[in-house]
Formats: structure tokens, sequence, C-alpha cells
């Protein structure tokens, strides 16, 4: 017999993720595809599958508060990608959203009175998600309902058991904070020290990056195991260039020089188009977007290195690793030149003291070698 | 700092700093060298003195047999180092390209195999010269700080862009970093030492040249 | 279902990748026959280069054996032409790949019907009968 949980006052149901899917008819079968997907989601090795199983059906649903400031909502577009589909829905339905101003439809102060009231109910509990980044210049660059971003920050993490800070705008500053930074843009964790943080940067992050990082809290109630800029290492542990099907490409000297030249279209390494795959960590090489279908480099342009800090100000999306970012040629003409009119002014100088001293120079006779 | 910051850094100002220090300090060397000028020789000249210098620049490429017979160690050496550093900064894709942006062209690059076997090859060649320079008594008696700090400097950016090309250690980004600034380093302490053999050596071999077509003799 | 629209070339040099899978593959059907032990793979988990994929599923082929789940989407599952090698692809209720496993087993677990859901069963099929029996209409 099914459990029937919803409740008589149409609050949602607080049960386990198990009775919550056993209440919605979702069949032992599909929970078991679910597992499966979701264990390729999180990266974690088939042997797993069965232990995940477990944990999620005995997982409490936790509540979530969606904060967003000053972001662009890509990250969110990239999360409803992948709530579009049932199988990754059903992650959606293991939490309890009670706060997310793009998609929610209150606003104003009934809004923000039910985000304090989830807040309260689930105090050190429920999990913060940011999107977007903070800025210190003045409050009121960025504010929702009147109140600025810095203060519902502050405010929201007290009573959060965890937060994730998705995309690199919530992680690392992102666009704002790039020269010139002209909102004194800061991240999440250079506000919040006293809370575990999960990093989950990309311009925006892959969707089941997002998705795997929730259902690795859920699944074992504890932060993934993250690396030395707070990023899971289950997503971010393997840099673009050692994960690229184009490597071979790379370790051959096969570039393309120009897009759309014949390298370009035989599939060729992007280096020299500027690449960042060398020094960006991501999970674009083996998890790919659109559900698996493609991802930057194989639709032939070079990774951005959007899921580290500061890539905009990187010298150039265009420009190579190996090429400076300023104008060499023109500081090492300029300092020649300089150079040149020093070097002809010293020499002068060392010219004047050689004839000065020849001047002085008094010659040695053979009387005075004789004397003793 | 972050990592990309330090990169950054390498890449944009420290690249600019690094090349007005090496730029002006070579320039200004060999204007020195040159306005220093030679005295007047007064004697007669029994042969032509720019063909014999500028064929002498070439020529003194191969030491001659009594030369090499005693320091054979170090002249071999010294050829496989310098050939392996000519091919790892000048033939390697990255380098060309780096070159390009400063100089307008490039050119073609050999494959990551051939540059890898280059370097290892170099990197034992450069720690076999400093075995030598320390156990062999004539050497280690005319070893100063100045010879191990160059033979440090020259050898820093070859491990390091090895081990950055591979990956062994910290993160991406940091060994990058860490390479490019070796290099900065290499290049702001260039003009104060003997790595100026570079451009002086041209100047020198001329010079001996010179003189002996000057006296009418071979050099 | 996912083929790529895009005229990539990708040469023999790609298949990097597929050797090392395929000897996995048949490594643990060696393991399957000595000792029973079954295997997944993620076919997620390794970077495969455009068509690399494609290889192999056209190495492994189709055999005897095809089933279709309806469980939140389709999911197909075959038997390849290698006995005790099986396909699984899940989709979502989109079309779109969601996860694509190669299982070595006799049967994937996936296919054999599960407890609670027999469970559930038993509780309907028996509150039916009985509803039919008494002649009551089932609220």
């Amino acid at each position: 017999m099914k459990k029937d949980l919803s409740k008589k006052d149409g609050t949602s149901e607080k049960g386990t993720l198990g009775e919550v899917l056993e209440s919605r008819g979702v069949s032992r079968r599909s929970f078991m595809k679910f597992c499966a997907t979701t264990a390729s989601m999180m990266a974690l090795p088939p042997v797993m599958i069965p232990m995940i199983a477990k944990a999620l059906e005995n997982a409490r649903r936790p509540s979530v508060i969606w904060l967003s400031f000053q972001e662009c909502t890509g990250c969110t577009e990239s999360l409803t990608r992948a709530h579009t589909s049932s199988i990754e829905s059903l992650i959606f339905d293991s939490i309890s959203l009670d706060y997310h101003h793009t998609l929610q439809a209150a606003a104003g102060t009934a809004a923000e009175a039910a985000r304090e009231a989830a807040m309260e109910e689930n105090f050190g509990n429920y999990l913060l998600v940011v999107d977007g980044s903070i800025p210190l210049g003045n409050p009121g660059y960025s504010t929702i309902a009147g109140i600025s971003n810095l203060e519902m920050l502050t405010e929201s993490a007290k009573g959060a058991a965890a937060i994730i800070a998705v995309g690199t705008c919530a992680t690392y500053g992102g666009i704002p904070h790039a020269n010139p930074n002209p909102t004194g843009a800061v991240s999440v964790k250079d506000i919040i020290t006293d809370k575990p943080i999960i990093n989950v940067p990309g311009c925006p992050p892959i969707p089941v990056v997002i998705t795997g990082v929730l259902a690795h809290y859920l699944t074992f109630g504890s932060l993934p195991e993250l690396d030395h800029i707070g990023r899971p290492k289950a997503f971010y542990g393997q840099s673009i260039h050692d994960r690229c099907y184009r490597r071979p490409f790379y370790d051959k000297g096969k570039f393309a020089e120009t897009f759309d030249d014949e390298g370009a279209r035989k599939g060729w390494c992007l280096f020299k188009l500027g690449c960042k795959g060398p020094t960006t960590y991501n999970a674009c090489a083996t998890t790919k977007w659109n559900g698996g279908f493609s991802w930057p480099i194989e639709a032939g342009h070079p990774c951005l290195g959007c899921s580290e800090p500061d890539f905009w100000d990187g010298g150039g999306f265009y420009k190579a690793l190996s090429m400076p970012t300023e104008n060499l040629s023109q500081t090492a003409v300029y300092a020649a030149a300089g150079a040149a009119a020093a070097g002809a002014a010293i020499g002068a100088l060392n010219r004047g003291k050689k004839n000065a001293s020849n001047k002085i120079h008094i010659k040695t006779t053979i009387d005075d070698l004789r004397k003793d | 700092m972050t990592e990309i910051e330090l990169l950054s850094w390498a890449r944009g100002p420290g690249l600019q700093i690094a090349t007005i220090i090496f730029v002006a300090g070579v320039v200004i060397r060999i204007f020195e060298i040159l306005l220093l000028g030679r005295k007047a020789n007064l004697a007669e000249s029994k042969g032509p003195e720019m063909s014999s210098g500028l064929r002498t620049v070439i020529t003194r490429t191969l030491p001659d047999r009594t030369t090499f017979k005693r320091s054979s160690v170090t002249i071999v050496l010294g050829y496989i180092f310098h050939i392996g550093l000519f091919i790892v900064c000048f033939l390697s894709a990255p380098h060309i390209l780096f070159l390009r942006d400063i100089i307008g062209f490039g050119w073609p690059s050999l494959p990551t195999q051939v540059i890898d076997a280059v370097a290892v090859v170099t990197i034992i060649a450069l720690l076999a010269t400093l075995v030598n320079r320390l156990t062999n008594k004539v050497m280690r008696y005319l070893t100063n700080f100045e010879d191990l700090l160059t033979w440090f400097l020259t050898f820093l950016p070859l491990v390091t862009g090895y081990i950055a090309f591979h990956r062994i250690g910290m993160t991406a980004p940091t060994l990058l970093a860490v390479h490019i600034l070796s290099v900065e380093l290499l290049l702001v302490v260039f003009p104060f030492t003997k790595l100026m053999h570079a451009f002086t050596l041209f100047i020198a071999r001329w010079y001996n040249g010179a003189i002996s077509g000057y006296r009418g003799v071979a050099s | 279902m996912n083929t790529s629209p895009f005229n990539i070339h990708t040469g023999s040099e790609l298949t990097w990748n597929v050797q090392p899978l395929l000897f996995e593959v048949r490594h643990a059907l060696e393991e399957l026959l000595d000792s029973g032990e079954t295997s997944i793979i993620d076919l997620r988990s390794i970077p495969l280069a455009p068509g690399e994929e494609e290889t192999i599923l056209k190495t492994l082929g189709q055999g005897e054996v095809h089933a279709r789940l309806s469980a939140l989407g389709p999911s197909e599952i075959y038997e390849t032409r290698y006995a005790g090698v099986w396909l699984i692809t899940h989709y979502n209720e989109e079309q779109a790949i969601v996860s694509r496993f190669i299982e070595i087993t006799k049967i994937p677990d996936i296919l054999k019907s599960q407890q609670e859901d027999m469970s559930s069963a038993l509780a309907e099929l028996t509150q039916a009968l009985e509803s039919q029996e008494l002649g009551i209409q089932d609220t």
C-alpha cells in the first residue's frame, strides 16, 4: 500500500526521499534508474550505486534557500535546463526549494517573509545556495526587496548548514570582479568565513555538476572532497587539457592556426587560438554539455577557462597561454632605444675617462728603471 | 594572490620588466664595449681585418685539436646543452607562439616527443657539466659564485618547463607561472653575468680574427 | 540517438580509449565466467572523442535480446553480440541520454522485478481480487 504523505494543510512532504517517491507512484525500478544516473552524474563508480540507493531513499529532504545577487541568471538558466527532465528533476523533488526569487511565483514582502520563516524553521539545517557576486563598493548597487546583498548573505548564512556558491561570480567574483571592478564585487568566501562553502564555478557551471553536488549532499549528508580553492574534486579534479580528446594533436604538434583553416576542420588542437584548457579545471571534457552532446572545444572554440578565478583578466580569450599579455615588442623597442641613448652617453663618458687618464699618464723611461 | 593572478602577472607586467632590464642591459653593455674602441695600431697592416674577423666568427665554432684534447668533456657537454637549449627554446610550439607575438612571424615546430627527448638530454648534459665543474680539480679551483648562479638560472627554466608541460606536482596555473617567472629571473640577471657571452662572443671572435688578419697570419 | 551533425573528421589516431575499454569488457567477461562476478562500466566517465562512442557501440553490436523500459522516460537495454555483455542506455522524457552503462552480467539488475515493487503489487492484486469477490466498488 502506498503511503499517503500529502498533509491536509498543504505544506510539502517532509518524509524521506524514498517515501516521497513511493507516494508519487515512482517504482523501485525507476528509482534504480535514478540512482544509476545520479551515480554517473556524481562521477562515482557504478559499484557505489546500491549504496547511493540506500542513502537516497533514507535521506530527509533538506530545505534549500537560493539567493541571487549580482548575476546574469545564467546559473539558474543552466540549472533549469537540468530540471526539464524527470530524472534530474527528482533531485529537486528531493530538496525543498523554499526560496528562489527568479523561479518562485511569490514576490515582495510575502516572499521575504516566507524566506525568513523557512530559515527560522530549519535553523542550522538548511542549505544556502548563492549565485552572483556581492558588491562591497556601495550596498545600494544590488538589493532585493530593499535589503543589500551583503546583509542578506550574512543574515542567511547564520543558520545554514552549508553554503553552495554556484557560478564563477559567487565563487571568485566573476565578471563584476573583472578589471576595474567598479562595484567592488567580492565572492561568497570573501565574506563568510565560518561556514563550510562548496565552490561550484563555471560560467555557467555544467548543470549536472550543480545537481551532482546537491545529490552528494543528499546521499552522504556532508560536503564532497574539495580542492585547494573549494571546488569538488569529483568534477574539478582534472584539467580540461588532461581529458581533452584533441590532446593527441597537441602532443604531435598539430595545431589549428586560425578558425576554419584546414587544421581547425580536421579537429586539431586549439592551443594557438588561445585555449586555456591547460590551466583550467572542470568536467567539460568528460561530462560535456547539453546532456553530453558536445562542449566548446568539440564545437571548435578554445576553452575560456571559465571555472578559474579572474579568467576575464587572463590576457584575452584568443591569446595563447605561452604568449605575453602585454605588447612586448613595443617594450623591447623602447628599451633598446633608451638603452642606446644611455649606452652612447656612458660610452662617451668612458672614453672621456680613458682620454683623461691617458693625458696624465707619465711615460716610464729607461732612466726610471735604472734607479735603485 | 590567486594562481591565475600570479600567472597573469608573470605573463604581463613581469615579462615587461624582465624585457626592459634585459634589452637595456644588453644594449648598454654592447655600446660600452664598442665605444671603448681600440688603440690605434701604427704598424702597417699585412692583410685584411674585416674578412678575417668575420671568417673567424664562423670558424671558431669548432675547437682546434689541442684545445679539444685538453677540455674534451667540457666542450662536448657544452655543445650538447647549447644545441639542446636552442631546439627547446626555438623549435617548440608554445615558444614559437611567444616569439611570433613579439617579432611578428613564426616557423614550423617539432613534435612534442622530439622536444621532450631533447629536453631530457639537455637536462642530463647540464647536470653533467655541474658534476664536472665540481669534481675536476682545475674547474673547481676556477669556479666562483657567478658560475654556479648562471648554471642554476639556465637549469631552472628547462626543468620547470618540462614539469609544467608534464604536470607533475602543483596545479597547472602555478606550474606555468613558475616556469615563466624562472625565465624572467634569467632575463633580469643575464646582462650582469657571463651569460652576455651570447652576444659578446661575436665581438670577441671578430676581434681575434681581425688582429690576426691585420698581422697577416691565419686565425 | 546522439549523432553529431557537424562534419568533424576524426582520424584513427583518436581511438586511444576505445581499445582499453574493449579490453576491460573482455576482462570482465572472463571474470564473470570464472567467478560469477558482475561488472558495470559507466561510459560517461571516460573521455571519448566524437565518433569513438559510435565505434565502441558498433564493435559490441546487437544480440538476441532487446528490452525497452518505461520508467521516468525510456531506457533501452540490449544484449550485445557478445553474450553476457549488455548495453543499457537511460533516456529522460525529452529523449536525451542521461546515462549509459555497459554491464557484464547474466541479466542486468534493472530488468529483474524489484522486491518492493512486487510487495506493492501483491497488496494491490489482493485488494483488486477482494473487491471483485465482494462486488464492492473500489474507493
